[in-house]
């Protein structure tokens, strides 16, 4: 099956990809999730903002439990996030995940970055795992880069190919954590055009991110954050148009003035 | 160079690229720089000219031009030493090894099966050096070691194949060096890498097993450990049962050891940044797989050179055994000269001792440098 048609088949809008009811979360004392409720339907592109320190990040990070909530639901496919060590594994197959600071494997090949974990989580053969890797290293445009170490990339194309090795096992949901946050100016355009790329094969995304102009072309939803909670939610331009809480005001008016 | 193009637009030439100023010019500049900057430089510079001469020129003449290197022995073999004693202090008495080499290499083990020894430690250096080249870093290996092994201590003990049975008691010299020092270091790293990864643990009982291991281990010196293996250890054991001294020697030296390399391979795994572990995580690799694939590769080539560093320290402390009388190199060297002909050479023999060691600790010691050079390609541009 081709990455194309793999990428099509999931491409089914209405159907719950993630599911979050009531989720609570707090590091020590402090409060970092208010009682998050939050639908994601599969196909749906979804951009989560807010100001720094407002749980968005810690949000979409529980979606995978690189942190564990300790109240609430999550489903994610279909399948509850528990302690059962199964069922994170099968959740962690089907969700690929990116890095503000990109998190590539400085040891391994770009090649070999985007082969490990089709060939040890997804039992696929070495040759077969090549042929994909390369195919996703085309569609993110480095495939001439596939020998060389990380280190030698620069930022926004160390970021492609993070995306690239997220895309390798065939993920049905892609989070997306401040992915141009970490990278200089020239380099941010490049790493957008990859993840409008991306949301036009009808990847389910969920996105944390302060890049308005990408809200504004590709998501769905834009969901702003702030002290933990969500505080409104809704279609791009209506929200940015007409917000409804000073909170959302004062952000816009912020990230508006640093442009 | 033109200021107008052919089409008229007015080209603003680049700046030359300059070349870096040049700061030294060739040795002698470099000499009067670091040596004879002023009189008072100048002065220091050649009193350690006239030091260093003096010693290297007495050195030479003792070690080489003044030496003895045989002496007459007579038929009961006993050895003649009054050539030496008459140049005591002023040529070197290297007669002392070449009558004594065999001894000191291989102990008491029975002379006429000393070929046996020998094949054993060239084992044991062919055994490092195929270890030592990548192309044969696979898992074969493994069984490679086991088989060298098994044959070293088959050459050992004998008692089949037509070689006669040597008891542990008799080995001696540099073969006992050598697999204290292998099998000590051979179990000590894969057992202080799960000490490691267990001090990390989230289960508190791994965790605190670990910890305690390594907090009681590092607490008490490697010769009270020794002293407890020999002495202490055979009072619990049950009537009749006896594990060889040897056997407890080493196991000591292996749980010293991994006691300390663990304390090395943790610092390189809390050197990794933690976007590593989630980023294994996130792709859905298991705890193994990660561990395996992402976190000791990294880790491991941060810390080659206190690794090695503890490596050559064990290397050397194997030496401590004396104190238990299990007869390895240093001891053989030091029983050598017990012999009323030969007492009074030790400095000959120590030198030789010396030389030695320095041989396979410098070895290890370039080959780790190589090796981090290498393992750490990917972090240049």
């Amino acid at each position: 099956m081709s990455a194309a048609e793999t990428l099509a088949s999931s491409v089914r809008k209405g159907a719950p990809a993630i599911t979050l009811a009531g989720v609570n979360k707090w590091f020590g004392a402090l409060h970092v999730l208010r009682d998050i409720n939050l639908d994601v339907a599969m196909g749906e592109r979804v951009v989560v903002c807010g100001p720094s320190g407002s749980g968005k990040s810690t949000l979409i990070r529980c979606i995978n439990r690189l942190e564990e909530h300790q109240e609430g639901q999550i489903v994610v496919d279909g399948i509850e996030l528990s302690n059962d060590l199964r069922s994170l594994d099968a959740i962690r197959r089907e969700v690929g995940m990116v890095f503000q600071s990109f998190n590539l494997f400085p040891h391994l090949t770009i090649l070999e970055n985007c082969t490990l974990a089709p060939i040890w989580v997804r039992k696929m053969p070495k040759k077969e795992a090549e042929a994909l890797a390369m195919e996703y290293l085309e569609r993110v445009r480095i495939p001439e880069q596939a020998a060389k170490y990380p280190g030698q990339l620069s930022g926004g194309q160390q970021q492609r190919v993070a995306i690239a090795r997220a895309l390798c096992m065939k993920p049905k949901i892609m989070l997306f954590d401040e992915p141009t946050s970490a990278l200089d100016p020239e380099m941010i355009k490049e790493v957008l055009d990859t993840m409008v790329m991306l949301a036009e094969t009808g990847m389910t995304m969920i996105c944390v991110t302060h890049e308005m102009g990408f809200a504004r072309t590709v998501a769905d939803r834009v969901v702003f954050m702030d002290r933990g909670e969500i505080v409104e939610q809704g279609v791009p331009e209506e929200l940015f148009a007409n917000p409804r809480t000073d909170r959302l005001k004062t952000f816009l008016s912020q990230i508006l003035r640093g442009h | 160079m033109s200021e107008i193009a052919a089409d008229g637009t007015p080209l603003v030439a680049p700046p030359e690229p300059r070349r870096a100023p040049i700061t030294m010019i060739g040795p002698v500049a470099w000499a009067r720089e670091n040596l004879f900057a002023n009189w008072w430089s100048t002065a220091i510079t050649l009193a350690m000219i006239y030091l260093i001469v003096k010693f290297a020129v007495s050195f030479v003449s003792w070690a080489f031009l003044n030496a003895v290197w045989v002496v007459p022995v007579s038929p009961q073999g006993i050895a003649n030493t009054e050539a030496c004693r008459a140049l005591k202090g002023v040529g070197a008495c290297w007669a002392v090894i070449t009558e004594k080499h065999r001894f000191i290499l291989f102990g008491t083990y029975p002379y006429e099966q000393h070929w046996r020894p020998l094949i054993v430690c060239l084992l044991f250096i062919g055994l490092y050096i195929v270890s030592a080249m990548r192309r044969f870093w696979r898992w074969e290996l493994a069984l490679v070691w086991i088989g060298v092994l098994t044959l070293i201590g088959v050459l050992m003990w004998g008692g089949i194949l037509g070689m006669p049975y040597v008891p542990q008691e008799r080995w001696g010299g540099l073969p006992i060096t050598l697999i204290l020092a292998t099998f000590g270091l051979a179990f000590a790293f894969p057992l202080s890498i799960l000490v490691a990864l267990g001090r990390r643990s989230r289960l508190p009982a791994i965790k605190a097993l670990c910890v305690l291991y390594v907090e009681l281990i590092r607490g008490v010196p490697l010769i009270s450990l020794l002293f407890m293996a020999s002495v202490m250890f055979p009072l619990f054991l049950p009537e009749g049962l006896n594990i060889d001294k040897l056997l407890r020697a080493q196991i000591a030296i292996i749980l010293f050891a991994g006691a300390y390399l663990a304390e090395v391979v943790r610092a390189g795994l809390q050197a990794l940044p933690r976007g590593q572990y989630e980023a294994a995580e996130a792709l859905g690799l298991s705890y193994w797989k990660k561990t395996g694939f992402i976190i000791l590769p990294q880790a491991l080539r941060l810390v080659i050179p206190p690794l090695v560093n503890t490596f050559i320290g064990f290397f050397k402390d194997t030496s401590l055994v004396l104190i238990i009388g299990i007869f390895d190199l240093l001891t053989a060297g030091k029983t050598a000269i017990i012999e009323p002909a030969w007492q009074g050479f030790g400095v000959e023999v120590y030198i030789t001792l010396g030389l030695i060691y320095f041989c396979f600790c410098f070895a290890m010691s370039k080959y780790s440098s190589g090796l981090e050079a290498e393992f750490n390609r990917h972090r240049r541009r």
